[in-house]
C-alpha cells in the first residue's frame, strides 16, 4: 500500500486544450518522492505537454497542481525551477559558443556588490555542480568542444543547481552513449537517496526496465493506468499499458534470399579535418548482397553518421578508399554521384536533413526524382501527385492527402515519407540512419516491416543504429563499428547482446 | 473556417491593393485614369524587373544589395559604349556598338557581377549580405571610373524606344516587365530549377542530401538578378536619355520592399513572383496616390516604411512557426 504522503507532486483534473484539440483530459497524476517515475505513451499521447505544464512553460490550464500538498501555480518555466521543479529537455539548451559555467547560470546569474557578474563564484559553484555528477570536466569549456554525452551531462548539471525537489527527464539518453547512460542511472540512484522525485520519459523500453520504479501509461491524453512495482512487470505488460493493445510478434524478421553482392567498399577512410593523421573512420572494408540487411552498430564518436556520408558523396575532397556498385567501380564525388550510382541515404535527423517542412508530402516524395515528373519541359502535378499517393499507399502514411504540409505529420509518417522520397529512385543501396529514432513503438514495427518488405524487393540495406535491440532484430549480420575501425561481424546466429557490446567498446 | 482564413491569406495584397485604389479614388478624381495607370505601370516597371531577380534570391535565404549598383554600372557601359564605343588609339582601332550590342554587352556585364557575387557565396562561403554589399561599394566605384562622375547623355531615338516608346498601346517597359514577370512564374511554378530554388530555401540540408546542385542553382539566381538589374538599367537609362553616375541608389531598398510586401519570407522556401508584383503594385499606387494629394516626398518614405513593416507583422502573424 503506497503512502498517501510519499508523493510531492500532483496533478488534479488536470486539461489542456489548444483550440479544438484536447491534448490531456482529466489527468490524475501522483510523483513519488525518491523514485524514478516513469511516463510511457506513444508519440501525440500528450507526454509532452504534461511535462510542460509541470515546468512551467505552459501556465495556463483547467485543473490544479499540488507541490507538498499545497496548491501551486507556476507563471514561467523559472518560476516553476525556483518552486523546486526542474526539467531536462530532450533537445540540449545550451549555448555553443558561452562555457559550462555561462550555460549553467544562464538567465540567474551572479552578481557582485558593484553589479556585475561575479564569475569567480560561478566556476566555483559549477565545479560543484559536475562534481557532485562525477564529472571533472573544467568549468570553463566551451559547449561546443564538448561531446554530445557531456553536453547532457551540463544540462543535467543545469537542472540540479537549485535543489530541485523534481527533476523531470525527458529522454535524457537520447544522444548519449551506454557508458554515458551507466553514469546517468548512477546519479539518479544518488538523486533518488537524496529524496528528489524523478519523473522519467524514453521510448527506449530495455533502458526503461533497468531505471524505473513505477510506470504511468498516458494514452490520447488520458491516464489509462499505472504498474507500481515496476520491477516485477514484464514487457508485455508495459506495451499493453502503452499501446492497450498487445503487439503481435514484436517484430520478427523474414528471410529473404540473397543474391549478387550489390555494394562493397574497401579501405575507405576519412581523416580529421585538422589532424590528418588522426581519423574519423578508418580501412573500412565490407560488402552487401541484394537482399541482405546490414545492421552497423556503434556507439557516439564511433563514426557510424560519417561512414555513411563518406559513402554517399559528403566527404569528396577528404575520403580515401573504393567503392563497387554492382562489382564495378564507381566513382562518388558528390550526392548528385551517390544517387545516379543507385544510392539513397536516410538520414538521422529527418526534420534538419530529410525533408523540407514547408512543402507538401508531393514535393517533398519527388525531391529526389524530380526528371520523373517532368512532362514537356515542365513539372506535371499529375504524374507528381500519383507518384506520392502511391507511396502513401504502399507506406501505409496517415495523412490526409497528399497535399498535406509534411511538417504537420507525425515523426513516423514523416520517416515514411522520407523513405517515399528514396523509393522513388529506385535504389539499388538504401542507407537508413537511425531509421526509428523518435518515433513510437507502433510506427518503429511498421518501419521494421518496410525494411524487411524492401529486403524482399532486392535493395541491399545497411542500418545504423545505436539500439541495440533493433540492430538485432532486423539485421542479418551485424558490424561493430568502434573509434573508427569494424571491431566484429557477427551473424544473425552469433549476435548476442554481450559479444557485441564487447565489440563496440573496444 | 481554415479554408477561408487560408484564401484570405493568399489573398491579403490583393485586397489591401483594391482598397487602397477606392480609397485613393474616392480621395483624388485623378487617380483612376489611363493616364495615371500607364503611370504606376511605367514606373513601377523598373523596380519590378529588379525585383523578379530579388524574389529568386530571398526564396534561396539568400539577399543582393548589389542591384542598385549593377543597374548603375550596366546602364553606364551600355551607354558609353553605345555613345562613342571602345577605341584604342595605338592599334588604331575602333569598335562601334549598335543598339542591339551594346545592350547584349550590358546583359553580360549584369550577369558576370551576379556571377561574381555567386563565386563569392558558394566557393568562399561569403554570407549573401557581406557578399553583395561589397559588390554594391565595387560597382558604384566602376560607375564612377567609367562616367567620370559625369551623366552620358543623347543616345537618340532608336535606343530610347526602350523606355520611351509605346507597342500597341502599352508602354515598352510594361511590355518587357510583363514578359519577364510571365517568364519567372512559369519557372518558379513549373520548372525542375524553380522546384529546387524553393527546396533550397526551405531547407538547404535536406536538399543538398536529396541530390540538388546548391551551388549550381545559387550561381544561376544571383546571375539572373544581376541580367535583370541590367535590364532595368537600360529602361531607365533610355526614359532619362542618360546614364547617371549616381542612378540606381537605394533601389535594392525598394526592391527588398516590393518582394517583403508580396508575401516571400526572407527566411526563404516561401514567396512568389506575383506577390512581389502585388508588393510593387502597392508601393507605386501608394507612390502616385501621394503624389496626387500633393503630399511631401518625405512623407512617401515614411509611409513606405510603416507599410513595409504592417506586411511583414501580418506575415509573421500568419506563419507564427518560421525561423
Amino acid at each position: 500500500m503506497e503512502n498517501q504522503q510519499n508523493f510531492i507532486l500532483r496533478a488534479v483534473n488536470v486539461t489542456k486544450k489548444f483550440g479544438s484539440v484536447t491534448a490531456l483530459e482529466d489527468v490524475n497524476l501522483d510523483v513519488h518522492v525518491g523514485k524514478v517515475n516513469v511516463i510511457v505513451g506513444e508519440n501525440g499521447a500528450g507526454k509532452s505537454t504534461l511535462m510542460k505544464i509541470l515546468s512551467g512553460v505552459y501556465p495556463e490550464y483547467e485543473g490544479k497542481l499540488l507541490l507538498n500538498n499545497e496548491e501551486v501555480t507556476f507563471s514561467n518555466p523559472k518560476d516553476a525551477m525556483q518552486k523546486g521543479i526542474a526539467i531536462i529537455h530532450q533537445e540540449l539548451n545550451l549555448i555553443p559558443y558561452l562555457n559550462i559555467t555561462e550555460n549553467i547560470f544562464l538567465g540567474r546569474e551572479i552578481h557582485n556588490s558593484f553589479g556585475f557578474l561575479d564569475s569567480e563564484e560561478m566556476n566555483r559553484r559549477a565545479k560543484e555542480q559536475l562534481n557532485r555528477l562525477n564529472c571533472n570536466l573544467n568549468p570553463k569549456t566551451l559547449i561546443s568542444d564538448l561531446r554530445v554525452g557531456e553536453q547532457q551531462l551540463v544540462e543535467i548539471a543545469k537542472a540540479i543547481l537549485e535543489d530541485a525537489k523534481v527533476v523531470i527527464m525527458d529522454e535524457p539518453t537520447s544522444a548519449i552513449s551506454d557508458t554515458e547512460v551507466e553514469s546517468l542511472f548512477k546519479i539518479i540512484d544518488s538523486l533518488k537517496k537524496q529524496n528528489v522525485a524523478i519523473l522519467y520519459i524514453s521510448h527506449k523500453l530495455d533502458e526503461l526496465f533497468k531505471i524505473a520504479d513505477r510506470f504511468i501509461g498516458l494514452r490520447d491524453g488520458k491516464i489509462v493506468g499505472s504498474i507500481e512495482n515496476a520491477k516485477d512487470a514484464k514487457k508485455d505488460d508495459l506495451i499493453k499499458l502503452m499501446v492497450g493493445r498487445d503487439i503481435k510478434g514484436f517484430y520478427e524478421k523474414e528471410t529473404v534470399p540473397f543474391g549478387e553482392e550489390v555494394l562493397r567498399v574497401e579501405n575507405i577512410s576519412l581523416p580529421k579535418i585538422d589532424h590528418k593523421s588522426s581519423f574519423i573512420i578508418k580501412d573500412i572494408n565490407f560488402s552487401v548482397r541484394k537482399g541482405e540487411v546490414l545492421g552497423v552498430f556503434g556507439l557516439m564518436g564511433a563514426g557510424r553518421t560519417e561512414l555513411l556520408e563518406t559513402l554517399f558523396g559528403l566527404h569528396p575532397t577528404l575520403m580515401t578508399g573504393n567503392i563497387f556498385i554492382e562489382n564495378k567501380p564507381v566513382k562518388i564525388n558528390s550526392v548528385m554521384d551517390a544517387i545516379k550510382n543507385g544510392m539513397g541515404l536516410v538520414p538521422e535527423d529527418r526534420k534538419a536533413d530529410g525533408l523540407v517542412l514547408q512543402m507538401d508530402i508531393s514535393k517533398n516524395v519527388s525531391m529526389a526524382s524530380v526528371k520523373n515528373v517532368i512532362k514537356n519541359f515542365f513539372l506535371n502535378s499529375t504524374l507528381e501527385d500519383s507518384l506520392s499517393v502511391k507511396y502513401i499507399d504502399s507506406l501505409k502514411i496517415k495523412a490526409s492527402s497528399e497535399k498535406q504540409l509534411s511538417g504537420n505529420l507525425s515523426g513516423g509518417n514523416q520517416q515514411k515519407v522520407v523513405l517515399a522520397k528514396w523509393l522513388a529512385t529506385t535504389p539499388k543501396v538504401l542507407f537508413l540512419d537511425e531509421p526509428t529514432r523518435g518515433i513510437d513503438v507502433n510506427a518503429k514495427n511498421e518501419i521494421y516491416h518496410v525494411i524487411n518488405s524492401l529486403a524482399k524487393q532486392g535493395l541491399g540495406i545497411i542500418v545504423v543504429s545505436s539500439e541495440l535491440p533493433e540492430i538485432m532484430a532486423i539485421s542479418d549480420r551485424i558490424l561493430t563499428l568502434s573509434n573508427s575501425k569494424i571491431t566484429g561481424e557477427f551473424t544473425q546466429a552469433e549476435a548476442n547482446e554481450e559479444d557485441i557490446m564487447k565489440a563496440a567498446i573496444k | 473556417m481554415a479554408d477561408i482564413k487560408n484564401t484570405v491569406v493568399k489573398f491579403q495584397s490583393i485586397i489591401a491593393l483594391l482598397a487602397l485604389c477606392i480609397v485613393l479614388t474616392i480621395m483624388s478624381d485623378k487617380f483612376f485614369t489611363m493616364e495615371n495607370g500607364w503611370n504606376i505601370m511605367r514606373q513601377i516597371s523598373i523596380n519590378v524587373c529588379i525585383s523578379i531577380g530579388m524574389t529568386l534570391v530571398i526564396l534561396t535565404k539568400g539577399i543582393d544589395l548589389s542591384v542598385g549598383s549593377v543597374l548603375a554600372f550596366t546602364s553606364a557601359v551600355v551607354a558609353g559604349l553605345f555613345k562613342y564605343g571602345i577605341e584604342v588609339h595605338q592599334l588604331d582601332v575602333y569598335i562601334g556598338f549598335t543598339v542591339f550590342g551594346a545592350i547584349l554587352t550590358g546583359l553580360i556585364i549584369g550577369c558576370i557581377l551576379g556571377i561574381f557575387n555567386g563565386w563569392m557565396i558558394t566557393r568562399f562561403k561569403v554570407p549573401p549580405f557581406v557578399a553583395t554589399l561589397a559588390m554594391l561599394t565595387i560597382a558604384r566605384g566602376a560607375t564612377m571610373l567609367w562616367t567620370g562622375g559625369l551623366p552620358i547623355t543623347g543616345l537618340g531615338e532608336n535606343f530610347n524606344f526602350i523606355g520611351t516608346g509605346w507597342f500597341l498601346g502599352i508602354p515598352m517597359p510594361v511590355w518587357i516587365t510583363s514578359i519577364l514577370v510571365a517568364v519567372a512564374v512559369i519557372i518558379t511554378k513549373k520548372t525542375q530549377f524553380g522546384r529546387h530554388i524553393y527546396a533550397i530555401g526551405g531547407n538547404e540540408s535536406a536538399a543538398k542530401l536529396s541530390g540538388i546542385n546548391i551551388n549550381k542553382i545559387k550561381f544561376y539566381v544571383y546571375a539572373i538578378a544581376g541580367v535583370l538589374a541590367a535590364v532595368g538599367g537600360i529602361i531607365l537609362t533610355s526614359r532619362l536619355d542618360s546614364a547617371q553616375p549616381n542612378a540606381g541608389m537605394s533601389y535594392e531598398l525598394d526592391s527588398i520592399a516590393a518582394v517583403v510586401i508580396g508575401g516571400t519570407s526572407l527566411s526563404g522556401g516561401r514567396g512568389s513572383i506575383m506577390g512581389t508584383v502585388q508588393g510593387a503594385l502597392i508601393i507605386g499606387v501608394l507612390n502616385s496616390g501621394l503624389v496626387l494629394l500633393n503630399v511631401s516626398p518625405f512623407w512617401q518614405q515614411i509611409i513606405k516604411g510603416l507599410v513595409i513593416l504592417l506586411a511583414v507583422i501580418m506575415d509573421r502573424l500568419n506563419h507564427p512557426n518560421e525561423d
